[in-house]
């Protein structure tokens, strides 16, 4: 393969900007290719993450052509328009340095959403049965393989308009644990993604489930909790603010 | 504003939304038909004055409507001006209200 | 459009937000139009006289399809909202869009 490949990669903090490389281009070349490329061989101040490489981890998430994917999945030839391809670091997040987003606010909502899981049996009980095949079984399948990656919750618009949103990936796993018949907090978690910074502000852009590369439906998840919080409108439930 | 409340608005939304869709189509519908060869302010007063059933709908969907409209501008001032606090209350519930007002007006100057 | 919003499901939370703001801000000026029949039938009259020029003809059939459009892209919500979820919920978007159009088709020929 011959020709280069004009690429333009954010550089700095929030107020950084786009700096052009030339990349010569090679077969089934991936845009993690690319990046990795100019840090070993142009520019070793480039401050990027990996891990796997192989499409498993989700910490290759950046911003390609103004949509976040993964990089170590997104193949050059489709997404070079012009021979031209734009990186930037994951939107919604706060910028670390160059292709390096800062996470944290990411996880502390899924936190605050009650996205963990809250135990009632010990070990001297017997095991829970939980049925694979019932409905609420198949409920928290649609919406388990989630690994974090972000992709989603910088994909949201809600989450650019509304600092406070927790987001499709929090409310996701919220929904997942709703679903789970051996969960005892499910009061304490429906309080906790209601409201205008819970599942209330999902305007269904499917943003979310347009991007997920585990094909996950957070819109989907979100619905499912819109209808099981309906009755915090009658209960004494969600009176703290 | 508590979680609560803020549950209840978007109940309130989907709620009027559902009694809306019902006054809309059967708005709708009596539109194209009555809109057929033009329209004089007699043929719609002699449909509309002394009909309480009438009066009764419209006043439902003018109520609906208002509650709809303020809760559906609050969202859109929150997240595309930022307008969010005491403010954007005041201002989307004055709104909502002048809705209202104008809205039953009309019921009664058409209908009574 | 940003990249990461050109889809369908965007578009159509695009063309429902917006007809709601539009009617939002027509409503006032509808009520008050009908608000002159307390004056009597013949200041409706005139003002429904005014109404007939070919620029106000268009905004009113602009303002039917806007309420079709919202009218259909809410029923699309509580859908899927209150409805169980299935994946082809997607091209009941593209239904909406083409209920509304025939709505508004139903006015101008109407007219």
């Amino acid at each position: 393969m011959t020709g280069a490949l004009r690429v333009r990669v954010w550089r700095g903090g929030e107020d950084g900007h786009f700096e052009a490389f030339d990349v010569p281009r090679r077969e089934s070349q991936t845009v993690l290719d690319v990046v990795t490329y100019i840090q070993r061989t142009l520019d070793p101040s480039l401050a990027y993450r990996f891990a796997c490489r192989v499409g498993m981890c989700g910490s290759c998430a950046m911003t390609v052509n103004g949509k976040p994917r993964w990089t170590c999945r997104t193949h050059v030839d489709r997404v070079a328009e012009g021979g031209e391809v734009e990186i930037a670091p994951l939107r919604n997040l706060p910028v670390v340095r160059d292709l390096v987003a800062d996470m944290r606010e990411f996880f502390d909502k899924w936190a605050r959403a009650k996205g963990q899981f809250a135990p009632t049996r010990t070990r001297a009980d017997d095991f829970a049965v939980v049925k694979p095949d019932s409905r609420e079984r198949r409920e928290a399948d649609a919406g388990i393989e989630c690994i974090g990656c972000g992709v989603c919750y910088s994909a949201c618009d809600v989450v650019a308009w509304n600092r406070d949103y927790l987001g499709p990936a929090a409310l996701n796993r919220a929904w997942t644990l709703v679903n789970d018949s051996r969960d005892a907090g499910q009061a304490e978690r429906l309080a906790a993604v209601s409201g205008d910074a819970g599942c209330h502000s999902c305007r269904t852009h499917m943003s979310c489930t347009e991007h997920c590369p585990k094909q996950i439906s957070p819109t989907r998840s979100i619905a499912g909790l819109k209808r099981a919080t309906m009755r915090i409108a009658l209960s004494g439930e969600g009176d703290e603010r | 504003m508590s979680v609560r409340h803020e549950v209840r608005l978007w109940v309130a939304q989907r709620a009027t939304a559902a009694v809306l869709a019902f006054c809309v189509v059967v708005h709708l519908a009596t539109i194209i038909y009555a809109v057929r060869g033009g329209l004089t302010a007699a043929e719609i007063l002699e449909r509309t004055r002394g009909n309480a059933g009438l009066a009764l709908f419209y006043a439902v969907f003018v109520l609906a409507a208002a509650i709809h409209a303020g809760i559906g501008l609050r969202n859109v001032a929150a997240e595309w001006l930022g307008w969010r606090g005491r403010s954007a209350r005041f201002a989307v519930m004055f709104l909502s209200l002048l809705l209202a007002m104008l809205g039953l007006r009309a019921v009664w100057a058409v209908c009574a | 459009m940003r990249a990461s919003r050109n889809h369908p499901a965007f578009w159509a939370f695009l063309v429902h937000r917006l007809s709601g703001v539009a009617l939002a801000f027509f409503l006032p000026a509808h009520f008050y139009v009908l608000g002159t029949a307390l004056d009597g039938a013949a200041r409706l009259d005139g003002v429904l006289a005014w109404t007939e020029q070919p620029l106000v003809k268009a905004a009113e059939w602009v303002l039917v399809l806007l309420l079709a459009a919202h009218l259909a892209g809410g029923l699309r919500l509580l859908a899927l909202e209150f409805l169980p979820w299935r994946d082809w919920q997607k091209t009941l978007a593209a239904l909406a869009a083409g209920v509304s159009l025939a709505c508004a088709l139903a006015f101008a020929l109407a007219r």
